[in-house]
């Protein structure tokens, strides 16, 4: 996300560093800042998570309610999944309509959660064509210093892994947790120079060329891609880039047990 | 307000749904600084509210049109997210946060020393993540700490409550349930130093002698709250002064290294 300028001097220290296989960080290229991820944060939520990686804060909330199925998928309940670039989080995050930026994020982490099935939408059906269980994941920014795909994926899964369907307040029986199928985890490469390093900061975002958002499921297969930023990507970036979100989603999924 | 109520939210001891007394505060917790990309920021929870405020500022007024060429402006935006309580609420503003947001950035101009930074805009975004009655006061908690936080000069910090009327009994501190079937509403905030109020609304009834006796609970506890403030920030500054030691240490140590 290049979204403000940066200095000659800090470009330059990156791209140096990066020559000699260093970040400005101290990590290696493969390695992920700290995760933190807190469940249950919100009360009023049907399920809620809260992840830190490194500096970068995001707090996800699911709310569920009965409504109408849309007409192509009479029998499965609907997901909407949104995210919220507020200006807390940012001294460049502006209040107002979504930009393009917060979009492609909704909708890369969207598909993450689509794309692997990972909420059983069809056991969210209540009565076919008429009823069906709503699920909206709301995500906001907090703190942001870099890697939101991922941040907001990570919270977004933790979220619904935690939710309770609330059935009883709805008189539709006792509540249950929300029926899922796998754990989708995405990792998100990024290109400085024609070196590959994951989890970047906002400093790498800045002078990034190209970036990889990679979302794998439990098997290690495929689910979501999305390729970003207007550099170009090898094809053998593109395999690294597999490989290590698939290597790195097995611990990730860990934390998120 | 949903006016008199059958509900039973006192009984016969005095002692409120939630085990309080009908003066005491919900438990509060207050901790400054603790976004990074902020300039300043504070995190509060009083009973089952959680509310985060960041500070940006005094930095380019946006719009432009709103510069003051004398003083800068306090902008706060009071937001709920959309999963912050019972039935989801769409996300963005609506009239009630408009308002809210006015009336927080009018009290908290007041304490400001804006002559300091004519032309800039003071930005205080305050995020309700959990709202259990009484988030306005939550929100000019925090929005204080975060102002401090940021190294903004001010009088002084504003601690807020509601108090209100339950079962025909003037209570502090109104949970959801209480201002759900309650009968009145009164957010204060204040500067307890000086006596000065720098917020006030109230929907309901409330006789004369009510009122004073509301008021009377409504001070106290804004002293309470104000030791609360102060505490956060003296923990805040413990953080901040050992992490300068430690980078005033560290200069030295580069320097042996490449020697």
């Amino acid at each position: 996300m290049a979204r403000s300028i940066v200095s000659e001097i800090k470009r330059d220290h990156i791209h140096k560093l990066i020559a000699d296989g260093k970040r400005v960080d101290g990590r290696a290229w493969d390695q992920v800042r700290e995760i933190s991820i807190q469940t249950n944060v919100v009360e009023t939520a049907e399920g809620s998570s809260r992840v830190k990686i490194g500096n970068t804060e995001v707090i996800v909330g699911v709310k569920m309610s009965v409504g109408e199925p849309f007409a192509d998928t009479p029998n499965k309940g609907v997901l909407s999944t949104n995210a919220e670039l507020i200006p807390m989080a940012s001294p460049s995050f502006e209040s107002g309509p979504p930009d393009p930026e917060s979009i492609e994020l909704s909708r890369v982490v969207d598909r993450g959660i689509r794309e692997s099935q990972m909420i059983d939408l069809e056991k969210l059906c209540i009565e076919p064509g008429k009823k069906v269980w709503i699920n909206f994941v709301d995500i906001y920014v907090l703190d942001f210093d870099g890697n939101l795909f991922d941040a907001c994926s990570l919270g977004a899964v933790a979220a619904i892994k935690s939710a309770i369907v609330p059935a009883k307040a709805n008189g539709l029986g006792e509540d249950y947790p929300m029926p899922t199928t796998c754990t989708p985890v995405s990792v998100t490469s990024l290109q400085i120079e024609n070196s590959l390093l994951v989890d970047p900061t906002l400093d790498e975002e800045k002078v990034a060329t190209a970036r990889l958002t990679v979302t794998t499921d439990d098997n290690g297969d495929l689910r979501a891609m999305q390729k970003g930023l207007s550099g170009a990507l090898t094809l053998e970036q593109v395999k690294t880039a597999i490989e290590t979100s698939r290597r790195l989603g097995i611990e990730i999924r860990k934390l998120i047990g | 307000m949903g006016g008199n109520s059958d509900m039973k939210l006192i009984d016969e001891n005095g002692i409120r749904i939630d085990g309080r007394k009908i003066d005491e505060l919900r438990p509060m917790k207050i901790e400054a600084g603790v976004l990074k990309s902020a300039d300043g920021s504070a995190y509060v929870e009083i009973g089952k509210n959680k509310v985060l405020a960041a500070v940006y500022g005094p930095r380019e007024c946006h719009p432009r049109h709103m510069q003051n060429p004398a003083k800068a402006i306090v902008q706060c935006k009071y937001n709920m997210i959309s999963f912050s309580v019972s039935d989801r609420k769409r996300p963005g503003p609506d009239r009630r946060s408009v308002e809210i947001s006015k009336l927080i950035s009018e009290a908290m101009e007041y304490v400001v020393f804006t002559e300091n930074y004519p032309r800039t805009s003071i930005d205080v975004y305050i995020e309700v993540l959990q709202a259990n009655a009484g988030t306005r006061c939550a929100g000019l908690v925090a929005a204080s700490v975060a102002l401090a936080d940021a190294g903004i000069p001010m009088k002084d910090l504003v601690p807020a409550v509601a108090v209100g009327k339950v079962n025909d009994q003037v209570v502090l501190d109104l949970n959801k349930e209480e201002d759900n079937y309650g009968q009145a509403d009164l957010p204060i905030a204040m500067i307890p130093r000086t006596g000065e109020v720098l917020l006030m609304q109230m929907d309901g009834h409330l006789t004369q002698a009510e009122f004073d006796k509301a008021l009377e609970m409504g001070v106290k506890a804004c002293h309470e709250i104000y030791d609360l403030q102060k505490d956060a920030l003296r923990r805040r500054y413990a953080i901040v002064n050992a992490e300068a030691e430690e980078e005033t240490k560290e200069p030295a140590e580069d320097v042996n290294e490449e020697a």
